[in-house]
């Protein structure tokens, strides 16, 4: 395994140029803020929901911001084009995708993932599979803190 | 003539690759490497002497104590002390929790106050938080200031309190390098209360400065042996004969006894009375060879190495743009574990791309997280020297610092 597999070349590039990077998303409908004290990343994920059709909430905008490795903060940029504009059912089951897919249990909905799908490889390296999966689970959570009518939510991994 | 280069061979690990590159190790102070000397001892000690220690009546019992005994003897001379005072422990972790547990736990309660500071390593933060509930004492901790000094009005003012009945704190800081002036600041915990205890934490300055524990003015020091070119899995807690005598026994089991009845039992004399059970015989016998190897080196010489490669290093680091480097600038005021952040950069992305180029550093929170929090971050990266590193491996270090810089800002 190489390096090459870790930061491949579109990791690299949403870790420079990261989308929907912001310190707020005004209006939102949730925050959360995930922290993994071991390595000091932090995570803040804000998400607005388009209730226009209420029977299918869809993801409207997302903005993240954070302190953590290029892995994690690259991955979060990623997640974030992948989920804006879909159901908010949908955009969990492409987490659980994603989760699989980082403990090698293959590729799911791999057109879905966008360019998540480059993360992968990372899979070979279970020290930085939580760095993957930071910004993910952190969406994860802003969902079911949002289903619960919670505005807030905030967590610490390890 | 002390010469790193003759030095390194020595040690069969320095001599392998990594990733197809040389070794670079900078991580000494997490744990050395090991001599050949070492290796041997160890080795020698299965092959030709293996018994178990203080019990039987045979030669190879006679010859295993006498090896145990021995490696004692260097160690305490090793840092001043006598003999009887040198407890083998595990590490500097279960030293600390000796001191807590039989000493502080026993000794002090509410209105007490234990005194630690900000920049110790969590072996010298949770032993006092682990028996503080029970013993009802206050943990309080000296502040540091942030060019990574100990505020000496910040202990002054807790030393006014005239409660402060045991202080603590590192001789050398594991992150930001700090030699702390022990002597002058157990001189000053003595003068707000003449019976404080002081305890010291040596696990990075007795591998790396002279160390004499009376002239520290400490009553208990506290290191392992696996930063200091020996075994991991030994260690010593060092303390005043008297003081460890009057403190109960902190494991009980075989070998700390000297009788045992189904009602009760009496404990044997100091220091075997904290040495429940079979020893690390064989790892105290490569301690013992690892302090004879330190001795021959000189630890003047040692020091005096380690300062030639800061003079080099700590320029060096600063001259990189967006490098900040933690702690004194100055390398007579710190020891060679030097934390440094690199804007923009992650520790564990930097700590990846180096290892790729055959350097290993520390990347993390250095078991101190109270510390790299002050210093307004959450992790660091710490490249840490000893006896077996040169200046080219800092040239090393720093132009795996450009590469990685290059990598991720492209």
């Amino acid at each position: 395994m190489s390096l090459d597999d870790l930061y491949q070349e579109i990791i690299l590039d949403h870790y420079r140029s990261p989308r929907n990077r912001s310190a707020d998303l005004d209006p939102h409908d949730v925050h959360v803020h995930h922290s993994n004290p071991l390595c000091g990343d932090e995570l803040d994920v804000r998400l607005r929901v388009d209730r226009s059709d209420p029977t299918a909430p869809t993801v409207d905008a997302l903005a993240f911001d954070g302190d953590g490795c290029a892995i994690s903060m690259a991955s979060a940029s990623a997640m974030s084009e992948a989920v804006v504009g879909r159901k908010l059912s949908d955009a969990e089951d492409l987490t659980e995708a994603f989760r699989l897919m980082m403990h090698g249990e293959g590729v799911k909905r791999e057109d879905d993932l966008l360019d998540g799908v480059a993360f992968q490889g990372i899979a070979k390296f279970p020290v930085r599979v939580k760095c993957a999966l930071l910004g993910w689970m952190a969406f994860k959570d802003a969902v079911t803190t949002y289903a619960a009518g919670r505005d807030e939510h905030r967590v610490t991994n390890d | 003539m002390f010469d790193a280069t003759t030095i390194r061979k020595d040690f069969p690990v320095l001599q392998r690759q990594v990733h197809g590159r040389p070794l670079v190790y900078l991580d000494s102070a997490a744990t050395s490497q090991k001599p050949q000397a070492v290796l041997d001892a160890i080795t020698r000690f299965y092959e030709e002497r293996n018994a178990n220690v203080h019990r039987g009546v045979h030669a190879l019992a006679e010859e295993a104590t006498e090896a145990y005994e021995s490696a004692r003897t260097r160690v305490a001379r090793f840092v001043g002390a006598d003999p009887r005072g040198v407890v083998f422990t595990r590490n500097a972790t279960e030293a600390f929790n000796i001191v807590a547990y039989s000493w502080a736990r026993t000794r002090l309660g509410p209105g007490d106050i234990v005194l630690s500071t900000q920049m110790e390593h969590h072996a010298n933060i949770v032993p006092w938080q682990l028996v503080q509930p029970e013993a009802g004492f206050e943990l309080r901790y000296v502040p540091v200031t942030p060019d990574g000094r100990l505020d000496i009005d910040g202990l002054e003012r807790i030393l006014a309190t005239g409660r402060v009945k045991l202080f603590t704190c590192t001789a050398m800081s594991n992150v930001v390098g700090t030699i702390n002036p022990v002597a002058d600041l157990a001189g000053r915990v003595r003068a707000a209360n003449r019976d404080c205890v002081v305890v010291v934490d040596g696990a990075q300055s007795v591998p790396h400065l002279p160390t004499d524990v009376l002239a520290l003015g400490a009553d208990f020091l506290c290191f392992s042996g696996h930063k200091m070119l020996g075994p991991t899995g030994i260690g010593a807690l060092v303390g005043k004969p008297e003081l460890l005598d009057a403190m109960p026994p902190f494991l009980g089991g075989g070998e700390m006894i000297s009788n045992v009845t189904l009602e009760g039992t009496t404990f044997n004399e100091i220091p075997y009375k904290f040495e429940a059970g079979t020893p690390a015989i064989a790892e105290a016998v490569g301690l013992g060879a690892a302090v004879d190897y330190l001795d021959a080196l000189g630890m003047d010489a040692v020091r005096a190495h380690e300062v030639a490669l800061l003079e080099v290093a700590l320029p060096a680091l600063l001259a990189i743009d967006g490098v900040t480097v933690h702690g004194p600038r100055d390398p007579h005021e710190r020891g060679a574990a030097v934390s440094f952040s690199v804007a923009g950069l992650h520790p564990h992305d930097i700590g990846t791309i180096m290892d790729r180029e055959g350097v290993a550093v520390r990347a993390g929170h250095h078991c101190a997280k109270p510390l790299v929090r002050l210093l307004g971050s959450a992790a660091t990266t710490r490249a840490s020297f000893y006896v077996y590193n040169t200046v080219d491996e800092v040239a090393a270090l720093v132009d795996a610092i450009e590469v990685t810089k290059r990598f991720f800002n492209g």
